[in-house]
C-alpha cells in the first residue's frame, strides 16, 4: 500500500519490542467484547491510476461551469481565480499543517490570519473579524446567537428576502423557537416593512444585502431603527463583490456582518468548503465565536501572532465557550486572502466594477426577449425575472442546450405558486460576450 | 527597514506594510459602463486594501509559509488530530472541473456525478461503520456532534419528553462535546474518569434519572483507550431512555477493524480531515458527517439523498414530505464536497484491505512509543494503548521543568510537539499520536530525541525554560495578547511607528 511505509520486518520487530505475539493482541480488549476484523462489502486497495479513472469518469457526468454557458449564483459564484493562488494554497507548510496552536513554529498561518482579519474588516468596514467560520449561512447563524447573547432577547427576525436555505440554517443552528422567529416565507419582491415586528423581545434583525433576489438596500435607516429597540443589526452579504461597489454594511450602522468569502480565491464546490466571515464592533469582541488571531511580542521583544481570546472557545471554556466551533476554514481563508492581496484596492474595485457591468449587459439582452419582466429596481451582480413558464421547466431545458440559465426561485421556495415563474440570474466577469448570446439565442428558442 | 534575516529565515513585514493602493497583481479590463443600477448605497469608496504584484504576491506568502511546521516536512504527533500524510492524488482529483466548477444548484440532471459520489462516500462510511444512515452536510466535527445531537433532542421531543435535559459527559471529552450540548441547551453533567483512564461506570448510573436525555462519549477515548464496557454502558443509556452519541474523531484506531454500529450507538460523527486525510490546511476546512443508527435517522438534516430508477435527486426543503421529521439545515448547500472527493480517493486506494492495515499500523505505531519509553517517561495508564498514548507529567517532577517547556524543547530538535494539557484528567499531560504514516525510522528517531531531552530534564531547567531558541520568534506572551487585543492592523500603527 503506496501510503503505509512499515514493511513485515518493520512490524515483527516492533510487535516483539512492544512484547506482543501478533497485531491482534492490541485489541484483544475490544475482541473480548465484539467481533473484529469484519468483512466489509467494499472493494480491495486499488492504484493511483484505477482512482483516478473511477472519479474521472464521475466528474464527467457533470455540466460544469467551463463547459457551459453558466449563469447561476445565489450564494455561490463563478469568478475567476488567479493561478497563483491555488499554487500557494498548495505549499506543504500550508495545506499539511494544523491549527496554530503552537505559534513558533505557526507564524505563516497566524500572520496571513491577522491580515485576512484586517481585510474582512476593512471591506465590511466594521472594527474586528474573526479568523472565519465555515461558511457564509453558519457565520450568520452565529451571528444570531451573538447578538441573543448580547441583548439577552430570544426574538430574531428575518427579512423577507434572505437566502431561504440561509434562513433554515439560521434557524436550526441558532435553535430558535417557532414563537420567537419571524420570517415571512410568503416573499414579495422587495424587502417587507420590518419596522413593525421590532418589539422588546427583539434580539436582532437579520437582513441580506443585495438580497436574494438581487436588489440592493441602503439600511441606514433600519440599523437607527433597529437599535433605537435596543436590538442589533445583521447584515448577511453572500457576494463580497458587492462591498466594491456599495457602503459598507459598517457605514451603514451593522452591529454584525456575515458574509460568505467564496467569491474570492474559492471555487463553488458543489456547494463546499466555503469561507465565512464574521466581523462585528470592538464592544462586542468578547462574544464573537471561533479562533481569533491577535499580536504580541516574544521573550526578546519580537512582534509575532498568537491565538488570542480562547476565554471564548470550547477548548478552553467547555460548556461556557461562546460556541462549539474549533475546525475552520483555515485554507479557504488563506485562498481568500492571497486573492484580495493580489487584487488590491483597485483590482478589487474594478472587478466588482465588471461583475456589475456583466449583468447590466445581460440585463439589457435579457429584456429583448419577449414576456420577459426584470423584477428588481436594483442590482450587483445577480437580478431576478418573470418568465412566461415555469422557473423550472426553463432552466432544466436550458440546460440541454448547455446553458446554466440560473435558479428557479420555486426549488428553494416551493410554497408559493406566484413565485413559479421567477429565476435568479447571475452574470459575472467571466462570462463573455458569447455566452450571453447562447443564454439569448436558447432563451428564445425555449421560450417560443 | 533593518535586515534582521537569519540565513533561510526571512523576516516579513505585514501586507499592510509592503503593498499599495496603486499596486496590483491581476490584469482586468476597463468597464466602461456609465450608469450604474445599485441604487441608494452606491459608493465609491476608499476601502484600504493593499495590493501586491504577482512576484510580490507569492514572495509574500512564500516567505510566510517557511515559518510554519507542516506534516510533509516532519512528524506531527499531536494527539487527537490525526495528523497524517496528505495524498496529493486527492488534491489532484478535488481539482477536477466535474466537481471544482459545479453550483450547488444546478439542475439536478446536470450533476447527476457530483450526487453519485455522495451516494458512493456515503456506502463507504455507512459500510466501515455498520451503521443505517449517514448525512454528509456537517462541515466540521463539531458541527458533526451539533447534527447528532440535533437528532437526539428531536427524538426526544418525537416521544413528548422534553423533560429530559441532561447531557452526561466524561471529564475527558474534547471541549466541543460539552460546548455542543450546552449550546443547544442541555444541561451537561461530566462524568469523572476512572483511574484506568475509562469513563467511571459507576459514576455515570449515578447521575442517569429521570431526566437523562444522552451520553456523549468519544471511543477510543481521548487517552487514547478503548472504552471497554461501552456495550454495557450503551445497552444501560437505552433501559434509561437515553441515547448514546459517539465522538468518533478516534475513528482511526478501529476503521477497517472494528464497526462503530457493533458497540450499541445512536450516532457518531466522522472528521474526514482526521481518519480519511483531508488535509487540516492549518485549522481547516473539515468535514463532520454523521453516521446514525435506525431510530435516528428520520431526523436527519436537509438535503437527503435519494435515487429514483434512472437519477439521483435531492429532498432539500424544509417542507418537503420526505424530511417533515428533519430537525432542519446545518448550512446552505450539501456540505464539503471538496473533501469527499479527497476522502473517497483515499478510500479507493486503500480498499477494505488497507483501511485495516491504517487502523492496525496507527496502534502499532503507538504502542511501540509507548514501550519505547515507558522507563524514561510517565505512561498516564498501563496496559496497550490504541492509536496514541498519553504520558503525565511525574517524569518531570522535582526538575523544575513543565510540560510547555519540554514540549518547546521538542521544537527546537525539529519536531511539532505532542499535544499537550490535553485531555484535562491527567496532569501535565503529553498526548502522542503518530498515525500510520510514519515510518520505522521517523519514530525511532523521534524516540530517540524524546529519550535525550527526557534524560536532559535531569541536568536543570534552564535549557528548557529558554527553548525554543532556533525558531523565527521565541515564546511570545500571550497574556499580553489577551489583555490588550490588537486584532487587525490599523493605519495608525504605520504613524505612530514612523
Ligand atoms: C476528540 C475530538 N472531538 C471533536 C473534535 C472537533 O472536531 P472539529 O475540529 O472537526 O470540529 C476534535 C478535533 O479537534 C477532537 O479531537
Amino acid at each position: 500500500m503506496r501510503y503505509l511505509p512499515l514493511t513485515k520486518n518493520d512490524r515483527e520487530e516492533m510487535l516483539s519490542t512492544i512484547g506482543a505475539n501478533n497485531i491482534n493482541e492490541l485489541f484483544s480488549n475490544i475482541a473480548e467484547k465484539v467481533s473484529i476484523n469484519p468483512k466489509f462489502n467494499l472493494p480491495n486497495h486499488k492504484t493511483e491510476m484505477e482512482v483516478e479513472k473511477h472519479l474521472s469518469l464521475l466528474s464527467d457526468k457533470n455540466l460544469h461551469a467551463d463547459n457551459s454557458s453558466f449563469f447561476i449564483g445565489g450564494g455561490s459564484y463563478k469568478h475567476h481565480i488567479p493561478a497563483s493562488v491555488d499554487h500557494i494554497i498548495q505549499r506543504s507548510e500550508f495545506l499539511t499543517s494544523y491549527t496554530p496552536y503552537q505559534p513558533e513554529i505557526s507564524q505563516g498561518t497566524l500572520q496571513y490570519l491577522y491580515e485576512f482579519q484586517t481585510q474582512v474588516s476593512l471591506l465590511t468596514g466594521m472594527d474586528i473579524s474573526n479568523a472565519s467560520m465555515y461558511d457564509g449561512s453558519t457565520a450568520a447563524a452565529e451571528a444570531v446567537s451573538m447578538a441573543k447573547r448580547i441583548t439577552k432577547r430570544n426574538g430574531v427576525i428575518l427579512s423577507n428576502t434572505i437566502h431561504p436555505h440561509y434562513a433554515d440554517v439560521i434557524k436550526t443552528v441558532s435553535g430558535i423557537k417557532d414563537t420567537d422567529f419571524i420570517y415571512n416565507r410568503k416573499f414579495s419582491i422587495e424587502i417587507d416593512h420590518l419596522f413593525n415586528e421590532v418589539d422588546d423581545n427583539t434580539a436582532c434583525v437579520v437582513v441580506q444585502n443585495p438580497d436574494f433576489f438581487g436588489s440592493c438596500y441602503d439600511l441606514s435607516s433600519l440599523s437607527k431603527f433597529v437599535q433605537s429597540k435596543g436590538a442589533l443589526l445583521i447584515v448577511v452579504v453572500t457576494e463580497v463583490l458587492s462591498l466594491g461597489m456599495m457602503k459598507s454594511p459598517g457605514t451603514m450602522g451593522a452591529d454584525i456582518v456575515a458574509c460568505e468569502g467564496q467569491s474570492l480565491g474559492n471555487p463553488m464546490n458543489f456547494g463546499g468548503p466555503y469561507v465565512g466571515l464574521l466581523s462585528t464592533k470592538n464592544k462586542y469582541l468578547r462574544q464573537i465565536p471561533g479562533r481569533i488571531v491577535g499580536e504580541s511580542e516574544d521573550v526578546d521583544g519580537k512582534k509575532g501572532f498568537v491565538l488570542t481570546l480562547s476565554a471564548r472557545e470550547q477548548h478552553i471554556r467547555r460548556e461556557k465557550a461562546t460556541s462549539n466551533i474549533c475546525t475552520n476554514s483555515g485554507l479557504c481563508s488563506l485562498a481568500f486572502t492571497i486573492h484580495l492581496t493580489l487584487l488590491g484596492e483597485k483590482g478589487f474595485k474594478r472587478l466588482s466594477r465588471l461583475n456589475h457591468e456583466s449583468a447590466l449587459n445581460l440585463k439589457e439582452k435579457i429584456l429583448k426577449i419577449p414576456e420577459v419582466k426584470l423584477l428588481n429596481k436594483s442590482f450587483f451582480n445577480e437580478f431576478t425575472i418573470e418568465l412566461p413558464i415555469k422557473g423550472k421547466v426553463f432552466v432544466d431545458r436550458m440546460a440541454e442546450k448547455g446553458v446554466l440559465a440560473g435558479i428557479p426561485v420555486s426549488r428553494l421556495i416551493n410554497n408559493n405558486k406566484e413565485l413559479d415563474n421567477f429565476i435568479v440570474v447571475a452574470s459575472t466577469e467571466t462570462n463573455t460576450e458569447d455566452d450571453m448570446n447562447s443564454y439569448i439565442e436558447s432563451a428564445n428558442e425555449v421560450l417560443r | 527597514m533593518k535586515n534582521s534575516n537569519k540565513g533561510l529565515n526571512h523576516d516579513e513585514p505585514i501586507l499592510f506594510e509592503i503593498g499599495g493602493m496603486d499596486k496590483t497583481g491581476v490584469d482586468l479590463n476597463e468597464p466602461t459602463f456609465e450608469e450604474n443600477l445599485i441604487g441608494d448605497c452606491f459608493e465609491d469608496r476608499e476601502i484600504g486594501l493593499p495590493g501586491l504584484s504577482e512576484p510580490e504576491s507569492i514572495r509574500h506568502y512564500v516567505r510566510l509559509s517557511r515559518k510554519n511546521y507542516s506534516i510533509d516536512a516532519g512528524l506531527y504527533p499531536l494527539g487527537s488530530c490525526t495528523m497524517k500524510h496528505n495524498p496529493r492524488l486527492n488534491e489532484k482529483l478535488a481539482r477536477l472541473k466535474g466537481f471544482s466548477e459545479v453550483h450547488p444548484l444546478q439542475p439536478l440532471s446536470t450533476c447527476q456525478g457530483a450526487l453519485e459520489l455522495i451516494d458512493e462516500i456515503s456506502i463507504w462510511l455507512k459500510e466501515l461503520t455498520g451503521m443505517k444512515a449517514v448525512t454528509m452536510t456537517p462541515k466540521a466535527g463539531a458541527q458533526g456532534e451539533l447534527c447528532g445531537m440535533l437528532a437526539i433532542k428531536k427524538a426526544i421531543e418525537a416521544r413528548n419528553e422534553c423533560h429530559r435535559t441532561k447531557v452526561l459527559v466524561p471529564d475527558s471529552a474534547h471541549g466541543t462535546n460539552p460546548a455542543t450540548a450546552a449550546f443547544l441547551g442541555f444541561d451537561v453533567v461530566t462524568i469523572k474518569s476512572d483511574k484506568n483512564g475509562r469513563l467511571n461506570f459507576d459514576d455515570f448510573k449515578e447521575n442517569v434519572d429521570k431526566n437523562f436525555a444522552a451520553a456523549m462519549i468519544t471511543n477510543p477515548n481521548t487517552c487514547g483507550l478503548f472504552e471497554d464496557e461501552i456495550i454495557e454502558i450503551a445497552n444501560y443509556i437505552h433501559d434509561a431512555g437515553g441515547y448514546l452519541y459517539c465522538d468518533g474523531a478516534n475513528f482511526n484506531a478501529l476503521v477497517g477493524k472494528v464497526r462503530p454500529g457493533d458497540l450499541g450507538i445512536d450516532a457518531m460523527h466522522i472528521n474526514l480531515h482526521k481518519t480519511f486525510s483531508t488535509p487540516h490546511g492549518g485549522g481547516g476546512p473539515g468535514s463532520g458527517p454523521v453516521v446514525f443508527s435506525d431510530i435516528l435517522k428520520e431526523f436527519c438534516p436537509a438535503p437527503l439523498l435519494k435515487k429514483d430508477e434512472d437519477n439521483y435527486y435531492l429532498v432539500e426543503n424544509h417542507n418537503d414530505k420526505d424530511i417533515d421529521k428533519s430537525f432542519g439545515r446545518l448550512c446552505v448547500f450539501h456540505g464539503q464536497m471538496g473533501m469527499f472527493v479527497r476522502a473517497l480517493s483515499y478510500m479507493m486506494s486503500h480498499g477494505s484491505d488497507g483501511l485495516r492495515q491504517v487502523s492496525e499500523d496507527a496502534v502499532l505505531n503507538a504502542n511501540y512509543i509507548k514501550s519505547s519509553l515507558e522507563d524514561i517517561l510517565t505512561p498516564a495508564y498501563e496496559g496497550y494503548c490504541m492509536h496514541e498514548v498519553l504520558f503525565n507529567d511525574d517524569f518531570l517532577s522535582g526538575t523544575g521543568v513543565e510540560t510547555i517547556d519540554f514540549a518547546k524543547a521538542l521544537i527546537d530538535k525539529g519536531y511539532h510537539p505532542m499535544t499537550i494539557y490535553f485531555p484535562l484528567v491527567v496532569h501535565g499531560a503529553l498526548l502522542v499520536e503518530p498515525t500510520e504514516t510514519e515510518s520505522k525510522n521517523s519514530i525511532d528517531q523521534f524516540i530517540e530525541t524524546i529519550r535525550e531531552l527526557a534524560s536532559k530534564t535531569q541536568d536543570g531547567e534552564e535549557f528548557f525554560k529558554k527553548a525554543p531558541i532556533y525558531t523565527p520568534i521565541r515564546r511570545l506572551d500571550e497574556t499580553k495578547a489577551a489583555r490588550n487585543p490588537v486584532l487587525r492592523w490599523q493605519k495608525n500603527d504605520v504613524i505612530a511607528a514612523e
